[in-house]
This record gives C-alpha cells, structure tokens and sequence, in this order.
C-alpha cells in the first residue's frame, strides 16, 4: 500500500521540477527540437536506416528516448546533490519514511519527469515525419523502463557525490557517452564490428533499440532480448540504490 | 514513562572520540539542557537521537523505539530542530509545512500548521517563499517543521542562535506551553541564562563525556554554592578568610567575593572581619548561577 509519506515525497520532487518547468520540461525539448532540425536537415536522404523509414523518421524515436534518460536522470540527481548541499535533506532522514519509500518517491518523480520531457519531444518532433506505432506496448515498456533506470542511476550519482562537480564528472562521463553511442543518431549495424560489439555491452542501446522497435517494427536486435537486458540491469541499479540509501552511505553519518 | 533512554553511546570520527560512553535517561514531560563548549558532542548526541548519525556503539530509544531498529517509532515520537539554518527554495513556507506533515503521515493537517504559525508568528508569511524570509523567520519555520507532527519529544539544537529577542521570547513562550502539556523537551543552548529559566535538569557534556547531570537547583546548591560579596569601607581583610576569595583581582577595590557553602558561615565571616576592625559598606550574598557552575565544570575546578 502506498503510504502518505511515500506520496507526499513523490508530490513534493514533481512538483520542485514543475515549479521550474522552463528549465525542466521546455529546455531539453527545444535542444531535442534543434537536434532535429539540424541533423534530419543534414542527413535527410542521405542515410537510410531501414527500408521505408525516413531517417528524421528513425531519428525521432532517438531523440525522444534521450531525453526521456537524460532528464530521469537529471530529477533525481539534481534534488538529491542540492538537497545534500543546502542540508534540507535532513528534513527527509528526519522522517519515518524508509528505503524503500525513498527509492521508490525519487525515482517515480524521476519517471514522471522523464516521461513528460520525453512525450513533449515527442509532440513537437512528429510534426516533421510521418510516424508509425507497430507495438505500442513495447514504446510504453522501455519508455518506463529507460525513465526507471536512469532515475534510478540519477539517485545513486545523487547519493554517491558530495560536489555539484562529482556529479557533472559523473554525468559527463559516463551518462553522455553511454546515451550518444547507444544509437540514437545511427543504427550500430553501420559501425565497424569492434565499435559493434562495444555497442552490444551498452545497456542504452537495448532501451533506445527496443523503444524504436515499439515504432517500426524493426530493430538491430530482438526486443523480447532487449527487455530482457534492461529489466536486469534495473533490478542491479535498483538493488545497489536501496542498499546504498537503507546503509545511510553519505547520508547518515 | 522514559521519553529518551541513551545508553553507552560511542561514536569516533577518526581520530576524534566526539562520543564517548554517553548514558542519559530524560522522563516524559521533562524540560532537558544539554550544555557543553562547542566540540563537547552535544550535536552528535542530538544527531544519533534524530537518526541522522548512527552511534558505533550503544543504544538509543524514545518512548521504547529503538532509533535504528525501530526507526519509523522512534521518528514519529520526535521532532528535531537543526542548528544549521537550513531550508527548501522550491517552495513557500505554507508548502513547506504541509509536505512535513505529509511525510509524517499527516495529510490533512492544516488545523495544527495554523496554530503552530500562529505560535511562532509566521501567519502572515505563510504563502511567502522560503528565500523571501529573513534568517530569523526561517529558525521560526525551522521550529514549525519539527513541531508539524506534534512530536511527544521535542529536540532544539540551538535554537536561538543568532536570532533576537522577539523570536526568544515567542519561541519560549510556545515551547514552554508544549512543555506543560506533557511534551518532552530538550535543549541545548549556548545562552546559559537561557538554559537556567527553562531547563528543570542539565546534562553538561565535555570531550564526549557526561560531566555533570543534576537537577538545576541541585546542581547550583552542590556545586558552587554562594557567594558572599563584600564593599569594606575601613580595615583590613583578614588573612585567614583569603582562601575563600574568589576574585583576589577585585580586593584592590575594597571588594571581596566569598565563597560559602551554608548561610551559617556568613555569621562566622562577619564576627572575624569585626574583629580585624574592617568595616562593612555593603554587602550582598548572591546564588551561583549557571554560568559559574559551567565554567567550574569545565575548568576541571570540580565534578
């Protein structure tokens, strides 16, 4: 049963990023926006992905999937590093809420973020291509399950670091690059076979493959593989997240 | 009842010992001080309560919770106050209070949020923002957060540091209410005035160690006794009462402070000082007040 506390904490990181929604929600979708423009402009014609999809067509599912993860990831991170700073998290240690409350509230509102972002790139990018929805269920699933595991990674970069810059490190360097080589921009089957099987052991690329698979039908692999891939590496990341917050690790002391 | 029962609480940050053995029993309904120079493990201590510190060993407990094992208890009996200044930009402090109450399980509590602004003066702030307020209207906000869940256990880490006398003065008033009402109340405070007027008995800490804890009226007649202060007009202070001056500087002046432990002595005093043909211009015989008793403590003058 979802608790008072527990709903209370998920109303509370929604309605912090909505308070600042120019910055939160319209932001990323005018840098998706731009991506698009500048890069269907570019590539348009030019490459083909698979047959009779556009490439602005196959960009966009891309497009959307990034912002859906990067934004998942920037809600819960960015609360939780500022909340550490200021020192108002201690008005949630303070609380009877527990780990699994706490997990849970940080990365819903993570999800909720990540989803809104990911629906308004989406709303505004449609207009350019003509869009088809062949598995509606599978867009749906790793639209929650990518959402879920960078909410989840943004909790425990929040968590781990105790500086704004430990956490730019962490999203500079691993989040960035996992997101720009999982495909969004390309399909991984025109790279060379070293960067091919470099690009199978990112988990990015199995949210963003199968997302995409949820649209067209086509895919670089099989989305039940896929599903497979990110439902396990969640269940890790969530694991680690609530061992870390149920320790206290770099929170109580 | 026990509100807070710590027993043999240690905590080490690396080379610093900051808790060392700490065991304390505060019964309900008390009004507790916890005093100490600053690095005396007060915080550590009221941290370890809160939960937000986990002692390497010992126990903590309110009202039968354990603050570990027992932690959703132990959290809804208390409310803790932080020293640092803390607060949420995102949202005003009407906001504020509501998801407070919220987390505690307290949704529809509007009822108590506007008797305790009401309380701590922060009505007509209500739906201000956070970073609109003044320092002190956000020590008062921070006081509303603790108090939203109606805690039996009230914690206040120096809650009037740096703030004036208005806020004081409407703090106390409140708290002391909450007190006669059967709310558990602990303090610590670098005031010592302060601690006297509302504290009925005092731990005082130093180096991580419980150095003295009495009543407060036990505490002052035990230790330090009183004084007796002396003007002497004409004559000379005779040698043998020397040993009880406590402020040799002031003899200069023709001012002598005595220290005395019953009243009878002070007969003794003035029959020797007759003697030596010294007489008296005024004299006053003052109670010891906190602050001596702290500063003998801490000085090592006595335990």
């Amino acid at each position: 049963m979802m608790s008072t506390g527990f709903r209370t904490l998920v109303y509370k990181e929604t309605l912090r990023f909505y308070k600042v929604a120019t910055q939160t929600i319209a932001a990323p979708i005018l840098t998706a926006m731009l991506y698009l423009l500048i890069f269907g402009h570019v590539l348009e014609g030019r490459v083909q992905v698979y047959p009779g999809v556009s490439y602005t067509a196959f960009l966009i599912p891309g497009l959307v999937m990034m912002s859906v993860l990067q934004n998942a990831f920037a809600n819960s991170s960015s609360s939780l590093i500022q909340s550490k700073i200021t020192g108002n998290l201690v008005f949630i240690l303070l609380t009877p809420l527990s780990h699994w409350e706490m997990f849970s509230a940080y990365v819903i509102a993570a999800m909720v973020r990540g989803l809104a972002v990911g629906l308004g790139v989406f709303v505004v990018t449609a207009w350019f291509a003509h869009m088809s929805f062949v598995a509606p269920l599978w867009i749906a699933i790793f639209a929650l399950l990518g959402a879920a595991i960078l909410g989840t990674m943004g909790l425990i970069a929040g968590i781990w670091a105790e500086k704004f810059d430990q956490l730019a490190a962490f999203q500079n360097f691993l989040i960035m690059p996992l997101t720009f080589l999982s495909g969004v921009f390309y399909s991984i089957h025109s790279l060379p076979p070293f960067w091919l099987t470099v690009s199978h052991l990112n988990p990015f690329f199995y949210m963003i493959d199968g997302f995409r698979y949820g649209f067209f039908g086509q895919s670089d692999v099989n989305p039940y593989f896929s599903v497979s891939i990110v439902g396990g590496f969640l269940a890790v990341l969530s694991l680690l997240a609530i061992r870390l917050l149920a320790s206290g690790y770099r929170m109580r002391h | 009842m026990t509100a807070i029962q710590i027993s043999n609480v240690q905590k080490r940050y690396k080379s610093l010992q900051a808790l060392g053995g700490v065991s304390l029993t505060i019964e309900e309904g008390e009004f507790f001080g916890l005093l100490g120079p600053n690095g005396a493990g007060k915080t550590t201590l009221i941290s370890t309560i809160a939960g937000l510190i986990r002692p390497d060993a010992g126990s903590v407990t309110i009202h039968g919770h354990d603050v570990v094992t027992d932690f959703r208890a132990a959290r809804r009996n208390v409310g803790v106050v932080p020293q640092e200044l803390v607060f949420d930009p995102f949202f005003t402090v009407r906001e504020t209070l509501r998801l407070q109450s919220g987390y505690f399980g307290l949704p529809n509590n509007d009822k108590w949020i506007d008797e305790v602004m009401e309380n701590l003066d922060l009505t007509n702030k209500a739906d201000t923002n956070m970073r609109a307020l003044s320092g002190g209207m956000k020590r008062r906000v921070l006081v509303a957060q603790a108090l939203v869940h109606k805690p039996p256990v009230i914690v206040l880490d120096e809650p009037t540091a740096g703030v004036d006398v208005e806020l004081r003065q409407t703090l106390w008033k409140f708290i002391s209410r909450l007190n006669r009402e059967g709310h558990t109340v602990v303090l610590t405070t670098h005031y010592l005035e302060e601690a006297q007027a509302m504290c009925k008995r005092v731990a005082m800490l130093k180096a991580g160690k419980v150095v003295a804890l009495d009543t407060m009226s036990q505490l002052i007649r035990r230790i330090s006794g009183s004084q007796l202060v002396l003007h002497l007009k004409q004559g000379v202070f005779p040698d043998d009462l020397r040993h009880l001056v406590t402020h040799p500087e002031e003899a200069a002046r023709g001012k002598y402070s005595l220290r005395i432990n019953e009243y009878s002595e002070v007969e003794k005093i003035l029959a020797r000082l007759r003697e030596g043909g010294a007489v008296i211009y005024e004299m006053q015989l003052q109670q010891a007040d906190l602050e001596d008793i702290f500063l003998q403590i801490m000085e090592g003058k006595t335990v």
